[in-house]
């Protein structure tokens, strides 16, 4: 894939993110903080590339470190943004 | 038949991208903020279970990475407490900044670098993943109690922090020249280290109370590093999600600023000018004057309107559930009830929110800043508990204050106003606070807890 088209992808990638939440209920910043942490835990794709091709033992290693953090950092995100929402769920039926 | 893997491959990359799109734009909508999690939930599963597909894997590592990580991370999000939120959130944000430097570290170590956009590639990624992890291990023990929240500074640490990123950009800039001469991975792991420090020294002279921009603002960052993978994978999917996860943080990084009516420099850099941190507390403001839990039931009791503004001393207490319950008791008793949220109080962006939530506070009780000011004259009482910066009308009077300017919610401007408080001792920004001083303002002091479990206790017994 050229260079040029990762930098489109890019730029183009900032300006939507901007765009998607420059209106946020303040209700709603820790879940979107963490659930858009738990999206940046997308590194583990990149670490599961790692681990599977180190060329040796640390490499290995190495790799294999990233996808454990990766991990903690996806399935744990997404796990308390859910339960963090779930609590804010409970609220909007409770108040008839 | 290779050809067909990587279009696959390729597919199921854009399908996650949408579905991160998607994700993040149902989570800023109240009532489809969980489905979007679990929308932007199902695009992660997609892409690493897509990724697995790509060529010449050996698996072995990977899933023994994988069980590992996961086991880590239901344990943590289940046993995890709401009120040790914001500390939990700074450490998932530094293990995402950490795996990024480690997939750049290790591409190098494996593949070297062959070109200079190769290079700088690596660098970036482990640069900022680099002072993701090493600011976010900060703000996580600031924000967890294991090192002290105030700031912390050394004589001469601006010039020291300048001579750091002075020679990251030096050493950058020889790397990315020569990623493959033979001192070059020395050179790699000297840019690396000092990344770390870079975080570590970045972090420490911020104080507590400005930990929601900072942790907004590394929340950024570990996007952007994952983005910087990207760019070393050349990865679409990578790059897309990351830099959709940079752009959100330095947003939410802007609303917090604005709040505090702080620039971003100003919070990094500055912290609080100490030299006028006192303020000359006025002949006309006498003294505070202390209330009973007695007392103050009685002024409750007769309220019509009550709104209650929390701080950090709420979460401090872990008071919320015992808020909750005075709240009801006085809607109960035929008040209005409102509880007033500034964008900052806490330790995290929404961080009275999620504490509020868990305790089962309806929805429509809870007010943004701009609508409770406007009527805040027509208030009966104005409960403020364990806040203090966020209330304070020197931000509105007092030119000179180190907050001036700063938008708080106007508490002394209700017919009376009772704070919880713990002593007299001033807030986290070591601000004196008029607002206790003011005619209609009665102080209770003691643990919040304890003191709304009084007031609780007042109302059953009449």
């Amino acid at each position: 894939m050229s260079i040029g088209l990762l930098i489109f992808v890019f730029v183009l990638s900032i300006f939507l993110g901007v765009e998607l939440i420059s209106k946020v209920p303040s209700q709603l910043h820790t879940p979107l903080m963490s659930g858009t942490n738990a999206i940046s835990g997308i590194t583990l794709v990149g670490a599961l590339t790692a681990a599977g091709t180190g060329v040796d033992l640390l490499g290995s290693i190495l790799g294999t470190l990233a996808v454990i953090f990766a991990t903690i950092n996806v399935v744990g995100g997404y796990l308390v943004t859910n339960r963090m929402l779930a609590m804010f769920k409970r609220k909007d039926r409770e108040p008839q | 038949m290779t050809d067909y893997i990587d279009t696959f491959i390729n597919l199921g990359y854009i399908l996650a991208s949408i579905l991160f799109i998607l994700g993040i734009k149902m989570l800023s909508k109240p009532h489809r903020a969980r489905q979007g999690n679990l929308v932007s939930a199902v695009g992660m599963l997609i892409a690493v279970v897509v990724s697995l597909f790509e060529c010449c894997l050996t698996f072995e590592w990977v899933l023994v990475g994988l069980i590992i990580g996961a086991s880590i991370g239901v344990m943590a999000a289940r046993l995890v407490q709401m009120t040790a939120m914001p500390q939990m959130v700074a450490l998932l944000n530094g293990f995402g900044g950490i795996a990024s430097l480690l997939v750049g570290w290790e591409t190098y170590h494996s593949e070297s670098a062959e070109t200079i956009f190769m290079s700088a590639s690596i660098l970036l990624t482990v640069l900022i993943g680099g002072v993701a992890f090493s600011g976010s291990l900060i703000a996580y023990a600031k924000l967890a109690e294991r090192i002290p929240g105030k700031p912390m500074r050394f004589s001469g640490q601006q010039p020291v922090n300048a001579a750091i990123i002075a020679a990251i950009l030096l050493g950058a800039l020889i790397f990315v020249m020569n990623p493959a001469a033979p001192w070059s991975y020395p050179l790699f792991v000297v840019i690396m280290i000092l990344s770390l420090a870079l975080g570590i020294l970045g972090i420490t002279p911020i104080g507590g109370a400005d930990m929601p921009v900072v942790i907004a603002l590394l929340n950024s960052y570990s996007g952007l590093a994952a983005c910087a993978a990207g760019f070393i994978l050349l990865n679409n999917v990578l790059i897309v999600a990351g830099a959709l996860v940079g752009a959100s943080g330095f947003i939410l990084t802007g609303i917090m600023c604005k709040a505090m009516n702080r620039s971003l420099g100003n919070v990094l850099f500055a912290g609080f000018q100490t030299t006028a941190r006192k303020i000359d507390p006025g002949a006309g403001q006498g003294e505070a004057k202390a209330i009973s839990p007695e007392d103050a039931y009685y002024v409750l009791e007769a309220a019509r309107s009550v709104v209650f503004v929390p701080g950090y001393g709420m979460a401090v207490a872990q008071a919320q559930h015992a808020v909750r319950e005075l709240g009801e008791i006085v809607a109960n008793n035929g008040a209005e009830v409102r509880y007033a949220i500034h964008p900052v109080a806490g330790r995290m962006p929404g961080h009275m929110n999620v504490l509020l939530a868990e305790a089962n506070v309806v929805y429509e009780q809870l007010a943004e800043m701009d609508s409770v000011n406007p009527i805040m004259e027509t208030v009966d009482v104005c409960i403020v508990i364990g806040a203090n910066d966020v209330v304070n009308p020197a931000a509105r009077e007092v030119a000179s204050s180190p907050i001036y300017g700063m938008p708080i919610i106007n508490a002394d401007k209700a017919k009376s106003v009772i704070v919880l408080k713990r002593s007299m001792a001033s807030g986290f920004a070591g601000i004196e606070n008029p607002l206790f001083y003011k005619e209609n303002c009665r102080m209770l002091f003691g643990d919040a807890k304890a003191t709304l479990q009084q007031l609780i206790g007042e109302f059953k017994e009449s």
